[in-house]
């Protein structure tokens, strides 16, 4: 926060509702539901493109999609799954949940935290309208040089991925810096670092992952820029570049954005499976410590991705073992959940249903992991519906899981409300199912010889029935999806019968302790933490449950002023980016012109 | 019992799913190698899923017992609040790691045999274009397309690399894949032990039609690879430039009238500026450096696929893909400076079925 | 800090360091990041340009519309010179600090001033590089090594401009009155900024200039 005007105090109250409420917030809380819808649409626009994909493949040679039509959605859906779904999932649970779990009024830099966003929405809408120009990305998510040159790409395709994400790599880091600093300076006292709840500690190491992989890959994207708009010959081979670079820098980034996606989810199931266990996390410090070193390996393991590029035996030997290595600290993970169910009570409810499913499916992605993890068999796997299998199970049965039990598990404190538990387990049982009927088959299709990213296969090599079998099995998520869908709408139409009490599951961290929804300030008293579970401990001293927290009158509490210049600066942030494809350099003057106006307004700005 | 009829109909699911995965017909599939290379890549597969199985039925029967085990009602005592068991800890640390060692080994092992390049192997080279295969044969003096033909117990190595974007040489019955790029060679090699026509198909997203760019290893007697070879030389692009002694064997000129109006609108019409064609002034041409170069047309009637694999080589499916290759296969670099009269098509048509 | 109540809403950070400094350093670790992948590409082509101009060897360029024998397009003594002028004015701002600190209005305004031209110097010598060494025929695409060298250093560039820019604007506050002691940390943290851009060169500049 700046100090610099804090003379400034006691400015009028704002509105607090209303488009301009929203479109000037600096409270976390919400932000972190702005995150939380906008990433849910992308999530099942995300869906769709899947779902299109897939009605494509229910038969061989197919007519519903062309070529470019396919190619266009398969990327699309990569890209939008990673960079507009997952990640800004895990953004609106750091946002919502870190202030409250660590005892803070806000983020520490509140304003920050709103032009990620704003830059998020933007960069997100950007990339999605290339739709409207028939000319959405098209090379794959991980678009792969010299395919993305311009020689072989000369539409617009390619630039609207290569803008889109610089743009989305600025809310990243932005975000990363706000949130770890965040969580290193805003703990409550007595909130030391090993007190802190898992879903913190992973979201930190996911930010310290944040700050060191995106550099790389915004400097990736500027060589693919600059090939593209003024002709260097980074990725060209004929002017002396080397497409490899492109891969070496992608996965140095890509690797540990593997670990962003599933860190958090990690950090979810950790919090969930304690609380219905009613037993504490088995292993608090083997769980840190793992969590740690998996992302330490991450940044030592990128080749694996290249192993079918003939590396040399010495590298594809390094790169294969220090890969087979990060599976101790995952299996560390795995049995130290099991040993936190092991002798607990479980309480069956939606949430845990989640998070059961999570374990059970990231297991399988986790042993696919392995077997790719060894070159030979790597040779036959990669780039074939095996490996989409694989992270699948990882990224479906595994982040998507723990979000949606996350969901369930967090609403009531969100929206005051509860979500209803019978559809809720009934999604589950349809999620569960569909899920292994959509990609335990493509195990199969990849073995026997189907490579991905392809908009069509030939009959007669078998893969008919395997693909309509996923064709099904993708409907059947539709299915889960809408019914979750349902349920929001159910239980928001009776939200007044069924309020969410303060501390609906008897939860162990701080953000039970105070009413659901949370008033604007978190918490009327910054909180003392003595010990790791405060909250179970303050019921233990209390010998039973606590007295429902009361709302409380807060004019007396200090809190930031909107502000609508983190907005102003995160759209010339744009349409500096958005310059290069489209009118040049005015246009970056333009885009620049606004940005310095918004930040400078921004910095001399009282705050409040 | 909502839990058990669910898991229980899932549980059934993938074991039909199973069952079904694993029999059948599968010319495509990784899971019957017929090759040494394949073979040892198999080995070391096979023996990573039987560990991945032994782990996978140990924690999922672990995390089953725990749910239907620990089953608690709201209103239990509290259960012991344990934090950890540093014993149990370090012992679920050192299994995975003991089992692990036990993949790395072969892993290392296979690493190591398969990275050794055979030297008494012949050696083809292996070209990806956009959407198609191109295979030369420098000591035997053939280039041609799609069809990859090898003897059966002989040793080749593929030297392989790509004309334009990255593609990958996928051969599952017999090696693996292997990424090709313009600036170096990467390479290959198998021994094939069964004869007979063997799919594969690119296996790097390599543009618009990656789908569409298939390949097949024809695995054949010695004798007959010999005759094929024989064939295949004559007037081949690599016999003036490559190493073996040129073929003076001409074919001999067309006579049918309606075949040499063929050969002349193959001449005028620019096809040869892309196909290399025995009997035509530009026979020898490779095009190297041309990104639009297409597949050496002199033999065309010997090969069973047509424009990257896509479809079989019949005289209805010719006469399509001249009619407008944009329309079959969109995107491809076969580019017809004007559309052909039916007249045209059905003359050059009738000439590309005399090239054998 | 007399407002209390503003010190309601943020306690004494966990760590007792302020939270606007971590953000710098948090940002900074950050950009090291940035650096390396330009630097690691700068020395992956090395010595990959099919044609010239070169850093330091003759070679074979285009220049006036025909081929022909270029000499290196470096000037170590003007670089070297500017390195001097930017690691001196890390030491002006560490003066200029010290006299925020101690309330030396004079001392602050003087030496932020002397960083302020140091940093402008800097720019000014990289922008003369530049049009320099595009007249030796050495443009953007011309070669990979142009490539990566523009690109590093220019991004470098920009982190001086952007550095130049937050100084300035500290200045224009010193010389208004607005920076007394209590507000160093203002100019504290694009000191620390500024120091790492200086840091930043202190290796591109051994690296890409110095070695052969």
């Amino acid at each position: 926060m700046a100090t610099s005007a804090r003379e400034h105090a006691h400015a009028p109250a704002p509105s607090k509702t209303g488009l301009w409420s929203w479109l000037t917030t600096v409270d976390h809380k919400r932000i972190g539901i702005l995150y939380g819808a906008s990433a849910f649409i992308f999530f099942l626009i995300g869906g769709l493109e899947a779902l299109l994909i897939r009605w494509q493949l229910r038969i061989p040679e197919n007519n519903f999609l062309s070529a470019e039509a396919y190619n266009q959605l398969f990327t699309m859906h990569g890209t939008t799954m990673v960079f507009l779904a997952v990640m800004p999932l895990s953004a609106m649970l750091f946002n919502y949940l870190i202030p409250l779990m660590i005892g803070a009024r806000d983020v520490a830099f509140p304003r920050l935290n709103a032009f990620s966003y704003w830059v998020f929405i933007l960069g997100g809408l950007f990339m999605n309208a290339s739709f409207l120009f028939n000319a959405a990305p098209d090379a794959g998510w991980f678009g792969y040089a010299n395919l993305t040159s311009k020689q072989y790409s000369p539409g617009m395709n390619v630039d609207f991925w290569v803008i889109g994400l610089q743009i989305l790599g600025v809310a990243s880091l932005a975000a990363a810096v706000n949130f770890f600093v965040t969580i290193i300076n805003l703990r409550a006292p007595g909130m030391k670092l090993m007190r802190m709840p898992m879903f913190v500690w992973m979201s930190m190491i996911t930010q310290v992952l944040l700050l060191l992989a995106f550099p790389v890959i915004t400097v990736a994207l500027v060589f693919l820029l600059t090939d593209r708009m003024f002709g260097t010959g980074f990725y060209i081979p004929a002017q002396g570049g080397d497409p490899i670079l492109w891969q070496h820098l992608f996965w140095i980034f890509g690797h540990p954005e593997v670990y962003i996606l599933i860190l958090p989810p990690f950090g979810i199931v950790s919090e969930i499976l304690p609380v219905f266990s009613r037993k504490p996390l088995f292993g608090y410090a083997a769980m840190v410590f793992s969590g740690a070193f998996i992302a330490f390996l991450g940044f030592g393991v990128w080749s694996h991705h290249m192993f079918s590029t003939g590396l040399g035996p010495i590298a594809d030997s390094v790169f294969s073992l220090t890969t087979m290595l990060i599976a101790i600290p995952t299996g560390v993970k795995i049995f130290n959940w099991i040993g936190t169910l092991w002798g607990g009570s479980l309480q069956m409810k939606t949430p845990l249903y989640y998070a059961l499913g999570f374990i059970a499916l990231f297991v399988i992605g986790g042993l696919s992991g392995v077997m790719h993890a060894s070159p030979p068999a790597d040779l036959q796997q990669t780039d074939t519906y095996f490996v989409v299998a694989h992270f699948h199970y990882v990224l479906f049965g595994g982040a998507i899981f723990a979000m949606v039990g996350g969901a369930f598990y967090w609403w009531p404190k969100m929206f005051g409300y509860m979500l209803r538990e019978g559809l809720g387990k009934v999604q589950f049982w349809i999620m569960f199912i569909a899920m292994n009927l959509t990609f335990f088959p493509m195990h199969y299709a990849g073995l026997h010889g189907m490579p991905r990213r392809t908009y069509t296969y030939v009959a007669g090599l078998g893969l008919d029935w395997l693909n309509l079998v996923e064709t099904i099995g993708s409907l059947g998520l539709a299915v889960a999806f809408t019914l979750f869908m349902v349920n929001i709408f159910v239980s928001f139409r009776g939200r007044k019968a069924n309020p969410a009490p303060a501390d609906p599951w008897n939860g162990a961290t701080l953000e039970w302790s105070i009413p659901s929804p949370p008033q604007e300030f978190n918490f009327p008293e910054i909180p003392t933490v003595e010990g790791r579970d405060p909250l179970w401990t303050a019921k233990r001293k209390h010998g039973g449950p606590l007295p429902e927290p009361k709302r409380v009158d807060g004019s007396n509490i200090h809190l930031p002023n909107p502000s609508y210049w983190p907005l102003v600066t995160a759209i010339g942030m744009s349409i500096m980016l958005i310059g290069f494809m489209a009118g040049g350099l005015p246009v970056n003057l333009i885009g620049v012109a606004i940005l310095f106006f918004g930040a400078f307004r921004w910095a001399f700005e009282p705050t409040g | 019992m909502r839990h058990r009829s669910g898991l229980l109909t899932l549980f059934l699911m993938l074991t039909v799913i199973g069952i079904a995965g694993c029999g059948g017909d599968y010319p495509q599939s990784t899971l019957t190698p017929l090759g040494d290379f394949a073979r040892m890549v198999d080995d070391v597969f096979r023996g990573t899923v039987r560990w991945a199985l032994v782990v996978f039925v140990l924690v999922e029967a672990a995390l089953l017992v725990a749910i239907f085990k620990f089953r608690g009602k709201p209103d239990d005592a509290e259960p012991d609040q344990v934090h950890g068991n540093a014993m149990v800890e370090v012992v679920w640390t050192i299994i995975p790691a003991v089992i692990l060692a036990f993949i790395a080994v072969p892993t290392v092992k296979t690493i190591f045999r398969t990275a050794e390049v055979p030297t008494d192997a012949m050696e083809i080279e292996v070209i990806g274009h956009q959407w198609w295969w191109e295979f030369r044969y420098p000591t035997e003096g053939v280039v041609t397309a799609t069809e990859m033909h090898v003897p059966v117990g002989q040793k080749v190595v593929l030297k392989m690399r790509t004309a334009d974007v990255l593609h990958s040489f996928w051969v599952p019955q017999f090696a693996a894949k292997r990424d090709v790029f313009q600036a170096r060679y990467t390479t290959l090699w198998f021994t094939a032990d069964t004869v007979g026509w063997f799919p594969g198909q690119c296996a790097e997203f390599c543009g618009t039609q990656h789908a569409r760019m298939h390949s097949w290893v024809v695995v054949e007697s010695p004798e007959e690879f010999a005759a094929w070879t024989a064939a295949q030389r004559v007037g081949s692009p690599l016999v003036n430039g490559g190493v073996v002694a040129p073929d003076t064997t001409v074919p001999a000129p067309p006579v049918d009238s309606v075949v040499i109006k063929g050969q002349d609108a193959f001449v005028a019409g620019g096809c040869i500026s892309c196909h290399a064609m025995v009997g035509t002034p530009l026979a020898g041409q490779l095009f190297e450096g041309n990104t639009n170069a297409g597949p050496n047309l002199s033999h065309v009637a010997s090969r069973a696929r047509l424009a990257g694999g896509m479809f079989e080589n019949t005289e209805a499916n010719l006469r399509r893909w001249l009619s407008d290759p944009q329309l079959v296969k969109p995107n491809t670099n076969m580019k017809l400076p004007r559309p052909l009269t039916d007249d045209e098509i059905a003359t050059l048509v009738a000439y590309l079925q005399t090239r054998r | 800090m007399s407002h209390a109540d503003a010190h309601a809403m943020h306690p004494p950070t966990a760590t007792g360091l302020d939270t606007r400094k971590l953000a710098i350093w948090t940002f900074i670790g950050s950009e090291c990041l940035f650096f390396a992948s330009l630097i690691s590409t700068y020395l992956v082509y090395k010595g990959k340009s099919l044609v010239g101009p070169l850093p330091h060897d003759a070679s074979q360029c285009m220049l006036d519309g025909r081929m022909q024998q270029c000499e290196g397009v470096f000037e170590i003594p003007l670089v070297t010179f500017g390195t001097a002028v930017l690691l001196f004015s890390s030491y002006f701002v560490v003066k200029a600090l010290s006299g925020a600190q101690r309330g030396n209005r004079k001392q602050l305004i003087g030496w932020l001033s002397a960083t302020v031209v140091g940093g402008l110097f800097f720019v000014g010598m990289q922008v003369y590089e530049f049009y320099h060494f595009f007249h030796k025929g050495l443009g953007y695409t011309t070669n990979v090594f142009s490539a990566s060298f523009y690109t590093l250093t220019g991004f470098h560039g920009t982190h001086v401009t952007l550095g130049v820019i937050w100084l300035s604007t500290v200045l224009v506050l010193a010389i208004r009155g607005k920076l007394p002691p209590e507000k160093a940390l203002n100019l504290e943290l694009a000191a620390l900024y500024w120091h790492f851009v200086d840091v930043v060169w202190i290796v591109i500049f051994p690296v890409v200039y110095l070695m052969k």
